[in-house]
């Protein structure tokens, strides 16, 4: 059974961001970076699916610079087979649809059991790469995993979708399908130090791509700060013990709570 | 050429988010001189075309096959794929729902296309739309426009429009039958988690943390000052996730949806899917060390600095205010 898990480099969810100069993006030049949040739990549960089964491969792949890189070398510490990393410098770049269709060209001969991704990108957050993927490559697909059934697993697989307000469906999916994985699937794992090792000597293919020009794409025409919409009183100027007193001021005063 | 609107149900009870994208459609009619069409995905001559025929609308389109009886994201590819090529469509708008995202970037790659998601407004400059998405987690926004041609496929953030702000008129009702092949996989009935033990909606005061709280051990700084308050703890999905606290104290889309007298928001960034579950609470408290925060934007009071400094000082002066 071979697993292939889509995993992006974002920045740093508490990285202060600045807008770069051309207003189409951040400054990414020197912001520090992680791997996005439910890529890792898309990881997690490949990892789980092939430990229950007993047998198989765990592919992870980006689609990014050469700093992408250290997600898939991180992933490999936590216990991913090989890697691919689908070297593009600019991936802000790309729309979700070129970035499916990349993405396809470079795994669609793998001929994976299942793709795993998270189940949205937290810096562009498109929310379809995988929808779009599974349609490219002429797989069925599923969002917003939030269970699986892991010993179901054969020609088929069950799983749990989440719907809104508290709302949940299990369905089964004939294979190969793409899943996308919702946060808190299952705890993640660190890497082990043996796992930190063993992944030195893993395979990480490289592949450089030609990305196809799209004339469909949505155009990022200028990136800005939110228009604020209500009046806020900020307190405190800055110092938090005298917001921290102010604000038990107003709770008194204002908002008659104390 | 029209404007196709999504219809969704659930065994013909509508979506009201759907009626939001049916006011965004018809402001998009306005400034492009373009006609509404509404489509209901249905294994029945479904009883909701009734009440959508009563909207300001050219059309109602039943789509109906038998295997459209129960969601299934194949079965509604096939159905949109046939109506989106029978009408001409120039643009498919739709409320930025769980449903949604799980269908719509699938019609649109039928098409070659794909999804402007999760916009907030859009902008007429000259009969050329640009439309407004949030990006990282609601720290940005993004102004984007659509190269190449039509059909355009959009998706609105909850909230955007107001769906009783819909017009009303009278539409025609029609039964399309479409075709739909095999479906790849197979539902099963949707249902509920056993009720949560906690409820929150009926909280007069919340503390919630999100994942500024940093560890596990650090909830009972938060605790301290829910004591203080006699307020109940909550918390962002992240916490949850991690199992810091139980998942019956989510807020959010996924979590609970509260509107306490105050709600006290420690180290929550203000991302979409958390504040649609509280932004109604009479009054918002944000303590965030990023000036830049989203959550900022919704909140009442606003303390920049670090949760750590702020709420012990909170604790000592509730506590001596109270005594
Ligand atoms: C389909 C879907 C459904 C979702 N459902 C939900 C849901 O129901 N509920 C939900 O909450 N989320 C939900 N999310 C996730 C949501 O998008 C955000 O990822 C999440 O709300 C972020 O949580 P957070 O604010 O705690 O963390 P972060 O976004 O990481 O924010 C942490 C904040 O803490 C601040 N901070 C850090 N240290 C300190 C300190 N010492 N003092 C003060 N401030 C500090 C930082 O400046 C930052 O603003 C969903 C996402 C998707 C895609
Ligand atoms: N450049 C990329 N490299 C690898 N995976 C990606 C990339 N972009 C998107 N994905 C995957 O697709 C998911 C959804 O991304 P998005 O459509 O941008 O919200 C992410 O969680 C990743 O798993």
């Amino acid at each position: 059974m071979k697993i292939i898990v889509l995993m992006k480099q974002v920045a740093n969810k508490d990285a202060i961001l600045r807008i770069g100069k051309d207003e189409k993006w951040i400054d990414e030049s020197d912001i520090s970076h992680q791997t996005n949040e439910s890529d890792g739990y898309a990881l997690e549960e490949a990892l789980r699916l092939k430990e229950a089964k007993g047998e198989g491969e765990v592919i992870v792949c980006t689609l990014g610079a050469a700093s992408a890189k250290t997600v898939l070398k991180d992933a490999l510490a936590r216990g991913a087979d090989r890697g691919i990393h689908i070297i593009v410098n600019e991936p802000n770049k790309l729309s979700p649809f070129q970035i499916a269709k990349t993405i396809a060209d470079a795994i669609g001969e793998e001929s994976a059991d299942l793709i795993f991704t998270g189940l949205q990108s937290d810096d562009a957050s498109y929310g379809q790469t995988g929808v779009i993927l599974a349609e490219l490559l002429g797989i069925p697909h599923a969002t917003i995993v939030i269970d699986l059934d892991r010993s179901s697993l054969g020609e088929s697989l069950r799983l749990k979708r989440e719907l809104e307000s508290g709302w949940y469906q299990w369905f089964t999916y004939k294979l190969p399908a793409l899943l996308t994985i919702q946060s808190g699937i299952s705890q993640i794992r660190y890497a082990s130090l043996k796992g930190i090792m063993a992944a030195k000597k893993k395979e990480i293919r490289d592949v450089t791509p030609g990305v196809e020009d799209y004339a469909s794409a949505q155009k990022i025409e200028k990136v800005y700060l939110p228009l604020k919409t209500k009046q806020t009183q900020m307190l405190g100027d800055g110092d938090a013990k005298k917001g921290a007193l102010e604000l038990v001021e107003k709770l008194k005063t204002e908002v008659r709570v104390l | 050429m029209s404007i196709l609107v999504f219809i969704e149900h659930k065994d013909c009870v509508l979506n009201k988010a759907s009626l939001e994208a049916v006011a965004a459609a018809q402001s998009i009619a306005k400034d492009t001189g373009l006609k509404v069409t509404a489509v209901i995905p249905c294994s029945k001559d479904c009883s909701l075309a009734q009440e959508i025929s009563q909207y300001n609308l050219d059309k109602v389109i039943v789509a109906k096959n038998d295997k459209l009886n129960i969601y299934t994201p194949d079965g509604y590819a096939d159905a949109w794929e046939q109506i989106i090529k029978q009408t001409n469509a120039q643009y498919v708008v739709m409320a930025h729902t769980y449903q949604v995202r799980d269908f719509a970037p699938k019609v649109a790659a039928r098409f070659g296309k794909e999804i402007v998601g999760d916009c907030i407004r859009y902008t007429n400059n000259g009969g050329k739309l640009t439309f407004t998405r949030r990006i990282f987690l609601g720290k940005l926004d993004a102004d984007v426009t659509i190269e190449g041609g039509a059909p355009y496929f959009v998706t609105f953030q909850s909230g955007s429009f107001r769906g009783d702000n819909a017009e009303k008129g009278s539409a025609q009702t029609e039964t399309v039958e479409v075709d739909v092949k095999e479906l790849r996989m197979t539902p099963e009935e949707p249902f509920q988690e056993a009720k949560a033990s906690v409820d929150l909606t009926k909280s007069g005061i919340i503390v919630a943390v999100g994942r500024g709280i940093k560890s596990q051990e650090n909830i009972a700084v938060a605790q301290a000052l829910a004591d203080a308050l006699g307020a109940d703890l909550a918390a962002s999905r992240p916490i949850c996730d991690a199992e810091w606290l139980p998942i019956d104290r989510q807020i959010g889309s996924s979590g609970q949806t509260v509107a306490p007298k105050v709600y006290i928001a420690l180290g929550i960034s203000g991302a979409i899917q958390h504040t649609v579950g509280m932004k109604n609470a009479g009054t918002i408290v944000a303590v965030n060390k990023d000036a830049e925060a989203p959550i900022f934007d919704i909140a009442d009071y606003g303390i920049v600095g670090d949760l750590f400094e702020v709420v012990p000082t909170l604790v000592e002066e509730i506590k001596k205010a109270k005594s």
